[in-house]
């Protein structure tokens, strides 16, 4: 989902880079308040898996492909914030260095996948965990189904600059977006719940957002 | 940090190796979901002839090059090279960030 220069138009980018960067300073503000020791190769980590991860792009239907997008996975390890910033961090080196996404574009693509999809995955997380059991099956199956929403918001998110740019009508950049993503999200969610689950059964205490499953306690 | 987390950071940052040198250069190189509809619904000419940054060292992940290397071992080298770098960005990142609260500032 990485936009190239062109689609959007330059308010929009505007925009969307001051949102992206106060989210990405937020972030490591809040590093610099809260941040364990042990969070902090969790970043770089963290960072580097879903860039390796990004590369994937696995077959979704007739000529379509989709990739892993991680902002879930960075919130659940991490925090919403946190997962920002990694993927401001993932974003950026592959605009700059790989030439995939736009830089005039960069902060759209910030706000897209990680504001969007992290921070809009986390809340469906937090909420799907206020009313599910705190037991670890019902973690993962909230897990699954917030990454398959995190690329659903970030698809919507992505379709609605794509309209405010003129670029198509409503009618057709939604229904064509969310439809194709919906098949992409289900890899995310099988992704996302498989490492999940591996780190959970490793190291319980470095799954930020499950602090209080059976057997989690750091 | 201990040693356990070392541990298991460097095993999570091994298998993000493996999973960018051996099986990115296998991955599909249909569009993805945007570039789809994109060429579908006819506005994928209006992504700009000229990016505003055009100083990648290694476009589109080195798939396309004339230095005669195979194409699988250039990407497999993006992937590690890219691995690598974004690994050290998002812990020198979160290291800057951390120190500064432990000096006080």
């Amino acid at each position: 989902m990485h936009i190239p220069d062109g689609f959007i138009s330059m308010p929009i980018n505007v925009g969307a880079a001051v949102v992206s960067v106060s989210a990405c300073a937020a972030a490591l503000a809040r590093t610099r308040a809260k941040m364990g020791d042990k969070q902090v190769p969790l970043v770089g980590l963290t960072s580097s898996f879903i860039f390796a991860a990004q590369m994937l792009n696995f077959p979704v239907a007739m000529g379509t492909s989709g990739h892993f997008l991680g902002a879930l996975l960075a919130a659940a390890l991490l925090g919403p914030l946190e997962s920002c910033l990694i993927l401001g961090v993932v974003l950026a080196i592959q605009c700059l260095l790989f030439a995939d996404g736009g830089l005039l574009v960069l902060g759209t693509n910030v706000l897209n996948m990680g504001v969007v999809g992290g921070i809009g995955g986390w809340l469906v997380l937090a909420g799907l965990r206020a009313i599910l059991p705190s037991s670890r099956s019902a973690f993962l199956g909230a897990v699954a189904v917030a990454s398959w929403a995190s690329v659903m918001l970030a698809a919507a998110a992505c379709s609605a600059e794509l309209v405010f740019s003129g670029v198509k009508p409503a009618g057709h950049v939604f229904s064509a977006m969310l439809g194709v993503h919906a098949l992409i999200g289900i890899g995310e969610g099988l992704i996302t719940t498989t490492v999940v689950a591996m780190v959970l059964a490793s190291r319980p205490d470095l799954v930020a957002q499950a602090p209080r499953l059976a057997g989690a306690s750091p | 940090m201990n040693r356990k987390t070392w541990t298991f950071v460097v095993a999570g940052l091994l298998l993000a190796l493996a999973l960018a040198a051996l099986v990115s250069p296998f991955a599909s190189g249909d569009p993805d979901g945007l570039e789809k509809v994109a060429q579908d619904q006819g506005f994928i000419a209006r992504e700009s002839e000229e990016p505003a940054w055009k100083w990648s060292p290694w476009p589109d992940y080195w798939s396309e090059s004339e230095d005669g290397l195979p194409t699988p071992l250039r990407k497999a080298a993006a992937g590690v090279i890219g691995t690598l770098l974004v690994f050290g960005v998002g812990y020198a990142l979160a290291r800057l960030a951390a120190r500064r609260r432990a000096s006080g500032a």
